[in-house]
């Protein structure tokens, strides 16, 4: 039996036809959610299905995946979905950046800057950004139609009202090209401006949702905010521990039960990268915040 | 008569309708729910409709307020610019603009009007921020005026009105209305629902606000004294047609229909 | 002299569906006219109508026949036949009524309840408050009330505040519904007084009131209203 057991990327060449003109779409009307025919994958909801679906009608046989989840090429959902596309397209895969051409993501956006012949696809979990504060999806749809985003700056303001500032840290809402809101899915505020006039093809495919959206390269994405409080990036007050970066999203990680932790870049390859080049962190020494407490933890 | 001075000093003497209703008609099938009704209303100027359940009351505000198409006839607006519109005309991002703007309604359960899950102040402000302003110091320092001028303590304001009394909340509807100072405001038993002391309580501010901003107000109720106390005029409504128009005063204190007579001598004497 | 009021031959009958269509005449023919600076008292026994004629002056009850000419700002309009926010402008800016009850806004201060048609027609509030004092002073309304609503005042203090609030507006008709009705007799001397004042400003007024005493204090003439009385 040497026919291959699946359809080249598993889907079905219809399927994948019926996406990618849903892509299309999304690309002509940056922003804005397309409705599409999501299909059953062999992985639960919440997994990615939306993403993989929107790889696999884009892979070719020369693309080269790389899959990411929180910023980790090794975690168990970014190797299954790195291994399925092994197994069903042939393609090759990598954890470096700037050899992939297409990088499926679960909540990051890569530290290394990305260029004109790759494709981020993202994994999205709820596409609509109107959905917390207006449950009808008839009445999200004619608020995107009409621009009617008032109830947007509802959501921050209640952020200022409760918190003093704006606490949405993720999924913090972005206009795309002027014109649609849109949720950036669940990446940390603090990759919000790499999505902006980014040289990449941006894709969002979200499963059980069923809808696809997109940012084309080169695309003005501004993060929603007030002339009083301003959109502000999430800044860490310490370098990554073990490569020493001073701007990387960085991850907690617990050292032991006593309290001992330590900051650490979230994406592994730019980290190990960097400590390939020669920078270091203070690994050796004490963890960042248990130094500050040194004392009262005895 | 002595308290319709306080209410009648605002009336301009302003020719220029804000709102004309033509012959306006809407029948489901072979039931008429409302039957030509044509009217004119000036710009602060408060007209009640009053009615029995069914009489078509709810209907025509509906009508009125362009949220239900018309069998036949008009409505006619005043945009802000001085240009009289055919509603059916306006495009729906005109129609919403002109709700959010120039327009407010007041539901009888203010869990119709407000959002319950989030703060009074942004109940307030969102009207503000969906015609773009973008200062939160600013948002948040007019909420607080509204939420004062409808009697909210200021302490409240980032309280979400699932917390509220039903008569805040009624109050807290009104602030969200009329922040962007519309010229006309829609009421649907405004009062329905509430003890009758916080009902009192309620249509007090309602008489001052109207009087004070100027409003044009379109009351359905089935209350007579809520009619007696904020109306210059009165439609009484039967069975989709209007029967009896004209001074509220004049309507209750010496109504001619049999269905007024029967109305007016059905409540009780205050 | 140009009259300020101006009823001729007016009618009016009310229609009790309710009692099976019966017709309850009123008043027929009425035909009299008020100059500036006059007080016309109507009289008549109890159920001759002179409280319909009043409202039907006032606009609030409607009349069938004839007409009720008033002067308003220079123009005669005819109240039986105007608009509805005709009727509201000659209230607002011509007409005025005191009528015995106080049918007060709750909540909102006796002073204030008796300034508003000042601060209404333009006068600040300090003004209007100093003036509403004056006024509730000499109907001796002790000056602790001033800031309560009058709700909780006895029947004699609402009317006198309602009085208050009557005579405060320089409208150049009013329309007076027994206004000395349960007052002492200092306080129906103040009312004497008051419209007395008003006729040097030259306010046309229609009265009804019962005490003769003061009838004969305040009428100029006396229009005998049984002639109009259509009862059969």
């Amino acid at each position: 039996m040497n026919a291959p057991a699946y359809n080249f990327a598993y889907l079905d060449e219809q399927t994948k036809r019926m996406i990618r003109r849903a892509i299309l779409k999304a690309i002509a009307i940056p922003g804005y959610q397309v409705p599409f025919a999501s299909r059953e994958m062999p992985m639960p909801y919440g997994w990615g299905t939306g993403g993989v679906q929107v790889t696999a009608a884009i892979l070719g046989p020369d693309d080269v995946l790389k899959v990411i989840d929180q910023g980790s090429d090794d975690t168990t959902n970014a190797i299954s979905i790195r291994k399925f596309f092994a197994k069903t397209a042939g393609v090759a895969t990598t954890t470096a950046t700037e050899d992939a051409t297409v990088i499926q993501t679960r909540h990051r956006i890569p530290e290394t800057a990305l260029s004109e012949n790759q494709v981020l696809v993202y994994q999205v979990p709820i596409p609509e950004p109107l959905r917390f504060l207006e449950p009808r999806e008839t009445e999200t749809r004619r608020m995107h139609a009409l621009a009617e985003y008032g109830l947007m700056h509802v959501k921050l303001y209640e952020d200022i009202a409760r918190f003093g500032h704006i606490a949405t840290a993720y999924a913090y809402p972005v206009k795309v090209n002027a014109r649609y809101v849109m949720d950036p899915s669940p990446t940390p505020k603090f990759d919000n401006p790499k999505m902006d006039n980014c040289p990449a093809l941006q894709l969002f495919g979200a499963g059980r949702e069923k809808r696809i959206y997109a940012i084309p390269p080169y695309t003005k994405v501004v993060s929603l905010d007030f002339e009083d409080h301003p959109f502000e990036p999430y800044r860490f007050n310490a370098p990554c521990a073990l490569c020493g970066a001073e701007n990387s999203y960085l991850d907690e990680i617990v050292t032991d039960d006593k309290g001992g932790r330590m900051f650490v870049c979230s994406d592994t390859d730019y980290c190990e990268g960097r400590q390939a080049a020669g920078h270091h962190g203070s690994l050796s020494a004490a963890p960042y915040k248990e130094k500050a407490q040194g004392g009262s933890n005895g | 008569m002595a308290d319709q001075g306080m209410l009648e000093q605002h009336v301009l003497e302003n020719d220029e309708p804000l709102l004309i209703a033509e012959s306006l008609s809407k029948s489901y099938g072979r039931i008429a729910a409302c039957r030509d009704v044509s009217f004119a209303l000036y710009p602060g100027e408060v007209l009640a409709i009053v009615g029995e359940s069914g009489s078509g009351k709810s209907t025509l505000l509906q009508l009125l307020s362009g949220q239900l198409a018309a069998s036949g006839g008009h409505v006619s607006y005043r945009m802000r610019d001085g240009v009289t519109r055919d509603l059916a005309t306006l495009g729906e991002a005109e129609r919403r603009f002109l709700f959010r703007t120039d327009w407010g309604f007041v539901h009888q359960d203010p869990a119709h009007g407000l959002r319950m899950a989030v703060s009074a102040g942004a109940n307030v402000g969102e009207r503000l921020m969906a015609v773009g302003w973008n200062h939160y110091g600013r948002i948040r320092d007019t909420a607080s005026d509204w939420l004062t001028r409808v009697e909210i303590d200021f302490a409240r304001i980032d309280d979400a009105p699932r917390t509220y009394s039903g008569g805040m909340r009624q109050r807290l509807q009104i602030a969200r209305n009329l922040v962007t100072e519309p010229r006309l405001v829609f009421m649907d038993e405004p009062t329905g629902g509430l003890d009758v002391s916080v009902q009192a309580r309620l249509l007090d501010l309602l008489r001052s606000l109207v009087a004070e901003l100027h409003l044009a107000v379109i009351i359905v109720t089935h209350d007579l004294a809520v009619a007696r106390l904020l109306s210059h005029r009165v439609m009484v409504m039967k069975g989709g047609r209007v029967i009896e128009t004209g001074l509220t005063d004049q309507v209750l204190d010496d109504p001619r229909e049999p269905y007024t007579q029967l109305l007016v001598s059905s409540i009780l004497p205050p | 002299m140009t009259a300020m009021i101006d009823v001729a031959d007016a009618q009016k009958t009310f229609t009790m569906h309710l009692q099976g269509g019966i017709e309850l005449p009123v008043v027929r023919g009425v035909t009299f006219h008020v100059d500036p600076g006059e007080c016309v008292v109507l009289s008549g026994p109890s159920g001759a109508g002179k409280s319909s004629i009043l409202k039907m002056i006032f606009g609030n009850y409607r009349c069938d026949s004839g007409r009720i000419g008033i002067r308003h700002r220079g123009t005669l309009i005819d109240l039986a036949t105007a608009e509805p926010r005709q009727v509201l402008n000659v209230r607002r800016s011509t007409i005025g009524y005191v009528s015995q009850f106080l049918r007060a806004v709750p909540r909102v201060p006796t002073i204030d309840v008796v300034a508003e048609p000042l601060i209404a027609g333009g006068m600040s509030r300090t003004d209007a408050q100093a003036r509403a004092g004056s006024l509730l002073h000499r109907l001796n309304i002790p000056e602790r009330l001033w800031q309560l609503p009058p709700a909780t005042f006895s029947g004699g203090e609402q009317q006198r505040v309602n009085i208050a609030r009557g005579f405060i507006s320089d409208l150049p008709i009013l329309i007076l519904d027994e206004p000395t009705a349960s007052l002492d007799a200092a306080n129906r001397a103040v009312v004497v007084e008051l419209i007395a004042e008003k006729k040097r400003q030259g306010v046309a007024m229609v009265a009804i009131v019962h005490d003769d005493e003061i009838r004969h204090l305040i009428a100029d003439r006396i229009v005998d209203v049984t002639s109009f009385a259509a009862a059969a």
